[in-house]
């Protein structure tokens, strides 16, 4: 005969489950307030002026909602950082699965992952003060907030995402594989991008995709190093406002509730949710798409 | 079996092999007769598996290694035991199938040009003929020939193998190393692989390891065995399964241990 259930147990298996969709809710929760804001933001602006308008103005007796500047911002701190942490974070991804021997791995490990731990207004202070000077004794005539020495910073800060999450990739690709690779006298590294990155690539994925989320969202950095003004440009070498920061800057302004610069912040923020939400998609995809070929 | 005395590929002589301090191989001689098969016989543990990389510089990869005395191959009596010999020049030379199957995450088609594309080869006409000539003697070619693009993991486990085969075959090997190529197979598909590797012998040496004496018996022409890291005795097939003169092969064949 079967026992009945423990009533105990139950009552934890429902404290679980009310814990994991606590977290559904959350989520659920910020983009209701998210769209619930925006739509009122909507019913002054149109869709069309917010997503081809050049300015971004939105507190000044003449306001202009143009999402763009900020976009731009976005992009090309954004640009610069992946120029830099792409590659970087993949070599030291290889070079530490492939070819370090297992002491030198299990040292550089976790000074790459103490990196993360860093808190981000030092990296973004550090940009300031310390990564602007030394690219202005290269050329002189970059201002002291600029897109460029803001994105080399975050880029920096992403490469133990890339690097530390690829590597967990391409340690996981089985050894029988390098084996029958090098058996038919491949070398190290035509294994290496050959048999093992493609068995690697769905990981890889992951990691850049969480790389990328990570540098749109950075904060902190580019507030401090990149300049508040919005401008609509692509040149890293100007200084620039990026979403985030704008949503800062606002945010630490006193705003009246309801006033159409508070809801400023809100399409902002949704703004900056799309576009994550696209790129979580998009690695989704190819993800899926990947594993279902091989 | 063949009769007509055959050449050597390749002379082991007093080959000893250790991981770090652990001495695995203890001067092991034997010579491997070129378009023949030789098979490795002995109980779990004994070296069968390291003398088997070895031969093709395989042992190289693990950290802390160490060979000595010489593995001459024929025809120019190179020791490719010598330093100044590249691994990668050695394997270029010397295929290897292993236990498992373990193709890439790629089609059948690029599984089996896998070994030219490293060696350079672009030519689109060359690596379709000699798709179709490794699969042929893979005797997989029936079985893929309508999709040769399709990944290899939608493949058997037995056909897996075979296509681990074909890339091994699709360079031309002078020889090809098998570990236990069929024992994660069915019989079935183990009969398919004993049956094509006989096929094999006209073109390509071939040693196999293989735990199964009765695989031993069908397919090889010399027999070697092995126990704790010596060779104990080595002789033609018929006459290790018929006569051994060593007290342990009689023991170790008729399964009295092992
Ligand atoms: N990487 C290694 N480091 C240290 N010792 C090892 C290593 N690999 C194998 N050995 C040892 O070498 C000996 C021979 O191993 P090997 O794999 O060659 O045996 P085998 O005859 O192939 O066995 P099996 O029939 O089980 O496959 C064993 O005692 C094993 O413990
Ligand atoms: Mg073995």
């Amino acid at each position: 005969m079967m026992r009945k259930r423990n009533p105990g147990e139950q009552i934890i298996e429902a404290l679980l489950l009310l814990a994991a969709l606590s977290s559904v809710g959350i989520t659920l929760g910020i983009v209701g307030v998210l769209l619930y804001e925006s739509a009122v933001f909507f019913r002054e602006v149109s869709v069309i002026e917010f997503l081809t308008d050049t300015q971004w103005t939105p507190l000044f007796a003449d306001p202009h909602y143009g999402i763009l500047p900020l976009l731009s911002g976005t992009m090309t701190t954004t640009g610069v950082a992946l120029a830099l942490a792409l590659p970087l974070g993949t070599i030291m991804a290889l070079y530490l699965s492939e070819y370090a021997s297992a002491g030198v791995r299990e040292t550089v490990k976790p000074f790459l992952e103490l990196l993360t731990s860093v808190p981000t207004v030092i990296f973004g202070y550090f940009a300031l003060l310390v990564v602007t000077p030394c690219l202005q004794l290269l050329w002189p005539a970059l201002p002291g907030f600029n897109m460029l020495s803001a994105g080399l910073v975050i880029g920096v800060m992403i490469i133990p995402y890339i690097s530390s999450v690829s590597e967990d990739a391409l340690h996981a690709v089985p050894a029988h594989l390098r084996e029958g690779s090098l058996a038919m006298g491949a070398t190290r590294m035509q294994t290496a991008f050959r048999v093992v990155v493609p068995s690697a690539v769905s990981g890889i994925a992951a990691a850049y995709v969480l790389g990328i989320s990570r540098a749109i969202g950075e904060t902190m950095v580019v507030a401090i190093a990149a300049g508040m003004q919005p401008t609509l440009t692509w040149n890293p070498l100007e200084p620039a406002a990026t979403v985030t920061a704008f949503i800062v800057q606002v945010s630490l302004g006193d705003l009246p509730h309801g006033s159409i610069g508070y809801q400023t912040i809100f399409v902002a923020g949704l703004t900056l949710f799309v576009v994550t939400f696209l790129f979580n998609v998009a690695g989704y995809m190819l993800r899926t798409r990947y594993h279902r070929k091989y | 079996m063949t009769s007509a005395a055959p050449l050597f590929k390749a002379e082991i002589r007093d080959l000893s092999f250790r991981f770090g301090r652990t001495q695995v191989l203890k001067s092991v001689t034997l010579p491997i007769a070129e378009r023949r098969v030789t098979a490795l016989i002995g109980p779990s543990g004994c070296g069968k598996t390291t003398f088997l990389r070895c031969l093709n510089r395989m042992q190289d990869l693990h950290p802390d290694v160490r060979y000595e005395g010489e593995i001459i191959l024929h025809p120019e009596k190179i020791n490719i035991l010598d330093p100044a010999v590249d691994p990668i020049e050695v394997r270029m030379r010397i295929g290897m199938v292993f236990q498992k199957p373990n193709p890439f995450p790629k089609s059948i088609f690029e599984n089996v040009v896998y070994g030219l594309r490293i060696r350079g080869v672009r030519d689109r006409a060359t690596l379709d003929e000699r798709v179709v000539q490794a699969l042929q003697d893979a005797a997989l070619w029936d079985e893929v020939k309508d999709r040769l693009h399709a990944p290899a993991t939608v493949l058997s486990g037995g056909q897996q193998q075979r296509l681990c085969i074909a890339r091994a075959l699709a360079t031309n090997p002078e020889m090809i190393l098998f570990d236990e190529p069929t024992s994660a197979l069915d019989p079935v598909a183990t009969s398919k692989i004993e049956e094509l590797m006989t096929g094999l012998k006209d073109k390509v040496t071939i040693v196999i390891v293989t735990h199964n004496m009765q695989q031993a018996g069908r397919i090889s022409d010399f027999t070697a065995f092995m126990f704790l890291g010596t060779l104990v005795e080595f002789g033609r097939t018929d006459t290790i399964f018929t006569n051994p003169s060593n007290k342990l092969t009689e023991e170790y064949i008729t399964g009295r241990f092992g």
